[in-house]
């Protein structure tokens, strides 16, 4: 078991967004986390990556509670939110060397090979302010190429992207289940693909 | 826990360090106003009070002490603000090291950029306001210690107003009171040092107030950021 978590409850201002949820995630799987918009899915990946603190429940991660280990899960962990965290004054290539060092990858050359796979050719050295939403999206997610971590939690990976960066995520996520890691992410489309099987956690509206 | 590809705490600092140096690099303006903004108070009491050498020595210490506390102030969101906005500074909460650790990293970035300038200006500051020659050492001195308390105090608060729409005045009025305490014993400082007295009582306490501030605020940030974050 990679990560469990055992009757996670979230309240946000007056509101409960779930209670008594569990969800136990193997290497291998993919999660897709489904619901309409304010059912706390969010907030549920958030718990889940230890930013945000439950009302009740734990989240463990190889069986160690995460809060008492947060270093050591932040190394296995690649988390992408709503904002890109692509800082627009540097280049492309200036923000993945700067995730690839601080997650101890190293690189011997700048990852150009990975800007190319997303297809960000010949804007690798434009302050990424420069670029638009889909493209300065796609630096963000360039961060999976560049990643070992064992565990994705990725936030509406899917935005702002074209067809061919959907399809192009996809098989990487299938790489990544094959190389026995495991997903977890919130999308509104369904994910449909030979590639790999999705689970799903159905969020309710709560009133 | 699984085995992963450690990354050494000081690899970790170095790239956030280095990061913030670049983007400061490229944003210039952002350093050189508040400076620009120290320069033109200063050079605005000898208009105002009157170019009279024997009071505006008095008035010296005071005036670059406020004048300094009034600009760190407009440079001051600039801390957290930007990568609140991007979204890195939820990544700098999930680097695999303790978040106290980045927060210190942030804090002398900080204090390198904004406070460097400072010093280097002092004595055309000093000489601005015909500060006497003897005690343009201790308000150097005084600068010295006193600066990394305003990076260090001013994170905390920019850690809790971050998320706020309207935080920079907020942030103003919840820093300076905390401030004046610095500023009591800075300008008591450079006064005695006018005056032909030992300064080092009033300087020893604010070296005192510099190691309490630099090593308890990455712990207030932390539960700040925390709480802004979300």
């Amino acid at each position: 078991m990679l990560l469990e978590a055992k009757q996670l409850t979230s309240v946000r201002g007056d509101r409960t967004l779930f209670s008594g949820l569990d969800l136990f995630v193997n290497s291998g799987e993919l999660w897709q986390i489904e619901g309409p918009n304010g059912a706390g899915k969010s907030s549920l990946l958030r718990i889940l990556a230890g930013l945000l603190p439950a009302q009740h429940g734990h989240v463990y991660f190889s069986g160690e509670l995460i809060q008492n280990h947060l270093e050591q899960y932040y190394q296995h962990l690649l988390f992408i939110g709503h904002k890109a965290a692509v800082k627009p004054e540097l280049t492309a290539i200036e923000n993945l060397e700067f995730y690839a060092a601080v997650q101890g990858v190293e690189l011997h050359e700048p990852p150009y090979e990975i800007l190319a796979k997303v297809g960000l050719v010949g804007l690798e050295d434009i302050p990424a302010q420069r670029l638009s939403a889909g493209q300065q999206r796609r630096i963000a997610l360039a961060r999976l190429w560049l990643s070992n971590a064992k565990l994705w939690i990725l936030d509406e990976p899917f935005t702002a992207l074209d067809v061919d960066g959907i399809a192009l995520l996809h098989s990487r996520f299938a790489e990544h289940l094959l190389a026995g890691g495991a997903i977890i992410l919130t999308s509104h489309q369904e994910l449909i693909t030979p590639l790999y099987s999705v689970q799903a956690l159905q969020l309710r509206y709560q009133h | 826990m699984l085995k992963a590809n450690s990354v050494s705490q000081w690899a970790v600092v170095k790239q956030l360090i280095r990061r913030d140096l670049r983007v400061a690099s490229r944003q210039r303006s952002d350093l050189l106003n508040p400076l620009i903004f120290l320069l033109i108070v200063v050079s605005l009491f000898p208009l105002g009070v009157g170019p009279g050498p024997d009071i505006l020595g008095r008035i010296a210490p005071g005036v670059i002490w406020v004048s300094a506390l009034l600009s760190s102030m407009l440079g001051l969101e600039r801390l957290f603000r930007d990568d609140f906005r991007d979204g890195a500074l939820e990544q700098m909460l999930l680097l695999p090291v303790p978040v106290e650790i980045s927060v210190f990293a942030k804090i002398l970035v900080h204090w390198l950029l904004t406070a460097v300038p400072v010093l280097l200006i002092t004595p055309l500051l000093a000489l601005l306001l015909n500060l006497p020659l003897q005690a343009w050492g201790v308000l150097w001195l005084t600068l010295l210690l006193g600066t990394p308390v305003l990076s260090a105090a001013g994170a905390i608060g920019v850690a809790l107003t971050v998320s706020l729409n309207k935080g920079g005045a907020l942030l103003s009025l919840l820093l300076l009171p905390l401030l004046i305490p610095l500023l009591i014993f800075a300008t008591a400082a450079v006064e005695a040092a006018v005056a032909g007295i030992s300064p080092a009582g009033p300087l020893a306490l604010i070296g005192a107030f510099m190691v309490i501030s630099l090593t308890l605020a990455p712990f207030a940030v932390k539960a700040g950021l925390r709480v802004s974050v979300n």
